[in-house]
């Protein structure tokens, strides 16, 4: 990480770290409700970071992220409530559930390019609620029901609320999760990958296992996806298969391309992204309906849908790929 | 031997219209090489303009005509305005695209209509019309309607001159140029045709399914597997692919229905039909992706 | 008498790469001329030029009007035919589908079927074959068909793409006595694009040289078939 930048997110960090605390102080902005959104805006960077690996960095475009994102979280519900398993203990087991998923789903993968590949995640994340109400699983799934499960009891006594410590405990798992990827991206490994997005065929040529990275790859973006899910599991304290439909994924996908492929920011920025305007999207479609009169119930996929269209035209690269421009013409205005 | 005999009717009516979705999929990727993920969508959104038009007073039939030519003019737009731009886009890019169509689709049907579920009327009369016992009037209208869509469409590509054209243009842009087809608006007209041709599969079957923003899903994926077992590349393929897919998802839940009353054990049933069209999907993708009737590409390096 | 084809100052690109500078030559009616040169001197890239099939910069003026810049499928329909490298020909429709094509934005339908009559007069072998899959045709019989089917559209000037290529000697020679026939016959300009540098230089009146993009020599097809330099380069004595 270069230096600049090293000092950014130390201090973002920090930051981070210290707004919980005010809550005494700010009772009404830093609100338990508000520490809560923003632990449901880490978990979804975490989602979009796993599929960034595999999709921005690694080049495999998969529509149905929202499959292992269901596994992560139903692995976290099951060990929960069947097995009181604690709900720190979900998140590995859900990563190694997940990656082993993941990889799996990577091994056919090999054979298929761009939207083949599209066509077959797509035809996953269809599927995937109907799976989760297999008649089979109803025992350990609940069905259509669901499983109810309770939110994270705060450890050692400590003075905080349960959403502060939901906060931190997403924020320590995302610090060691992106933590974790930008050392892999940095290296020899990280490199191999994006060689295989940009260059199949050279990759290949060059001695690149790129069976092996790509299946892999595709284990360690599920694994992520999954540890997201794990966490929304703890976190919303609830599972049900309906709300792991093909949505989740566009969501993923919205918040992957609005926030910029292959950048580990655009991830954060996607997972903000996409959170907000979910949930202004109940303002804006009353909004739409008292006050301006409209007979129309607008939702968040009809501003996701033009949003998706409008920065492939005008900022492919995401947001994070406009701030980079943009700080770059800035540092070349200086020099 | 009855219920067997429905079961396969049944599969029949599913198929007609898998087979329809199917070959808007085809006609689309055959010209474009890009796979419409949002022709689901446009088909449930073109199945409520016709909705509406009928709450307007209008008849069926009338509402049916109109709804056809209104999703074919929406075909050509989204083509001209929105795709057209992106020509030399990336892969990915289209991709991106035809999902934020699906969901501007999906979301303003919900908006402009609510998620309510609705009754969609069935234009073929109750009692005569169907042959008792084995197929339903609404069941046999729709393989009729199929037929008769897809024999036109035959004829069309077959035997007229812009047929043949299109039919050209989809081959081979760069010798169609040069025989003076105007390429670009070929594209543009096989969208048109495309989305009217999901406009009559969504028309005919939201009366079974009934009508919600959500209805096109299953049958998208169902349109997919049907794609794919009859070949990609082939149009003909595609509607025989849609049949086959339709009897087969019908017997499976059959066979399973009828273990599960021999036995009392239930594997498989009507709860797991977008499981099986998934397997059918990553297998024919994994294992044999020309399909039955289509021809692998072979990439050039 | 007014050029049918004035090309100057022409430059074409492949990306960013620059395969043209500043040729320059002119098609006079009724004739035929032949451009040679080398493998990688221009000549494929000087009839794409022409029909808009690469990014170009100068002045193409076909019959007085500028046509550079038009898109491809319009510059046809001023009836410019172009046969390109490799025939073009649709491989799973049929002889008669691809004849047929050709004459998609006309009308007159008795005029389309008198047109293909004379099409089989030129091209016995098509009339056999007319039901057949035009990728199952042999070789000679595809160029045969490309070149009818440029017919159909009743072009004024007609560009050809080394159509020996890949051919028996027997067949090219029959195809270049067809294509004297079409010249005299129909009143078809034609441009000549050809490697066999022998046979074209018999069957033109004028002929261009290129070389490395660049037009290096021009003149009538017997000067330039006696001038030493181009015995040596191309015709081998």
């Amino acid at each position: 990480m270069a230096g600049s930048s090293r000092v950014w997110v130390l201090g973002a960090i920090v930051v981070a770290v210290l707004v919980p605390l005010l809550q005494p102080v700010f009772p009404d902005v830093v609100s338990n409700y508000r520490l809560f959104l923003i632990s449901t805006m880490i978990i979804a960077s975490i989602a979009v970071l796993g599929l960034n690996l595999l999709t921005g960095f690694n080049g495999q475009f998969s529509l149905g992220h929202g499959a292992f994102y269901a596994v992560g979280a139903y692995t976290a519900a099951i060990l929960m409530d069947k097995m009181n398993v604690p709900y720190w203990a979900t998140i590995p087991a859900a990563a190694i559930v997940c990656f082993i998923v993941g990889y799996l789903f990577g091994l056919p993968a090999l054979k298929l390019e761009g939207h083949y590949l599209a066509l077959a995640t797509f035809a996953l994340a269809l599927a995937v609620p109907q799976i989760l109400k297999y008649k089979w699983l109803e025992g350990l799934t609940g069905g259509v029901q669901g499983i109810v499960l309770m939110k994270p009891e705060v450890p050692f006594g400590l003075p905080l609320s349960e959403d502060q410590w939901l906060y931190y405990f997403c924020l320590v798992v995302m610090i060691v999760l992106f933590w974790a990827a930008a050392n892999m991206l940095n290296s020899r490994s990280g490199r191999a990958m994006m060689a295989i997005r940009d260059q199949y065929m050279a990759a290949d040529t060059m001695g690149i296992d790129t069976a092996l990275y790509k299946t892999v790859t595709f284990g360690i973006s599920a694994a992520y996806t999954g540890i997201a899910g794990a966490l929304s599991a703890s976190a919303i304290a609830f599972v049900a298969p309906d709300s792991f439909g093909i949505f989740l994924s566009i969501k993923f996908l919205i918040g992957l391309v609005v926030g910029g492929m292959g950048s580990l920011l655009g991830s954060v920025l996607g997972g903000v992204f996409y959170v907000l305007v979910d949930n202004s999207a109940q303002s804006l479609t009353q909004f739409i309906r008292n006050d301006l009169g409209l007979p129309f119930d607008l939702s968040a996929y009809t501003v996701f849908g033009v949003l998706l269209i409008a920065i492939i035209y005008l900022m492919p690269m995401g947001i994070a790929g406009g701030l980079f421009i943009a700080y770059r013409k800035l540092r070349g205005a200086r020099a | 031997m009855e219920q067997f005999l429905q079961q396969i009717a049944s599969g029949l009516a599913n198929g007609a219209i898998y087979a329809c979705v199917a070959l808007a999929l085809v006609m689309i990727y055959v010209s474009t090489d890009h796979i419409n993920f949002a022709q689901g969508e446009m088909a449930m959104f073109s199945t409520y303009i016709s909705w509406q038009l009928m709450s307007w007073g209008m008849s069926f039939w009338v509402a049916f005509a109109l709804t056809v030519i209104i999703s074919f003019a929406m075909g050509v737009l989204i083509e001209r305005l929105i795709l057209r731009p992106l020509h030399n886009a990336p892969v990915l890019s289209i991709i991106v695209v035809f999902i934020g169509l699906l969901a501007i689709f999906n979301s303003m049907a919900g908006a402009f209509w609510s998620y309510l579920i609705k009754e969609f009327p069935s234009p073929f009369p109750k009692s005569d019309f169907g042959i008792a016992g084995v197929i339903g009037p609404h069941q046999l209208g729709v393989v009729l309607i199929t037929l008769i869509v897809l024999g036109l469409l035959f004829v069309f590509f077959r035997y007229t001159p812009l047929g043949l054209a299109m039919r050209a243009a989809a081959q081979n842009p760069q010798s169609a140029r040069l025989v003076g087809v105007r390429v670009d608006w070929m594209l543009a007209l096989g969208w048109g045709l495309a989305a009217s041709v999901g406009a009559v599969a969504g028309i005919m079957v939201a009366h079974i399914v009934y009508l919600e923003p959500n209805m096109m899903g299953g049958i998208l994926l169902y349109a997919f597997a049907s794609a794919l077992v009859g070949g990609i590349s082939n149009p003909a393929g595609a509607v025989a692919g849609g049949f086959i897919v339709g009897i087969l998802e019908n017997m499976v839940a059959y066979a399973g229905n009828q273990l599960e009353k021999a036995t009392g054990i239930y594997i498989i049933g009507n709860g797991e039909k977008l499981t099986v069209a998934l397997i059918i999907v990553i297998f024919v993708l994994t294992v044999k992706p020309a399909g039955l009737f289509g021809r692998v590409v072979v990439k050039r390096v | 008498m007014a050029a049918l084809l004035e090309v100057s100052g022409l430059k074409a690109f492949y990306g960013q790469t620059q395969s043209l500078y500043d040729v320059a030559f002119d098609i006079p009616m009724g004739g035929i001329t032949t451009l040679l040169g080398a493998n990688g001197a221009g000549k494929t890239t000087t009839l794409r030029a022409i029909c808009n099939m690469v990014r170009t910069d100068g002045t193409i003026r076909f019959d007085g009007k500028n046509i550079r810049g038009m898109a491809t499928e319009e510059i046809v329909r001023q009836r410019i035919a172009h046969v390109p490298e490799g025939r073009g020909t649709f491989t799973t429709l049929t002889v008669d589908e691809n004849l047929r094509i050709a004459a998609y934005t006309r009308k007159d339908k008795q005029a389309v079927k008198d047109e293909l009559e004379r099409v089989f007069v030129y091209f016995p072998r098509l009339k056999e074959r007319i039901q057949q899959q035009a990728g199952t045709l042999s070789g000679g019989e595809q160029q045969m068909l490309a070149i009818a089917r440029a017919l159909m559209l009743k072009p004024r000037l007609m560009l050809l793409d080394e159509p020996s290529f890949g051919l028996a000697p027997l067949i090219v020679l029959e195809i270049f006595r067809i294509l004297r026939r079409i010249n005299e016959e129909e009143k078809v300009s034609i441009l000549l694009v050809e490697q066999n540098a022998a046979l074209a230089l018999d069957l033109a009146t004028h002929a261009y040289v290129l070389e490395t993009g660049k037009v290096v020599m021009s003149g009538p097809s017997d000067v330039v078939k006696n001038d030493e330099n181009v015995r040596k380069s191309y015709l081998g004595y």
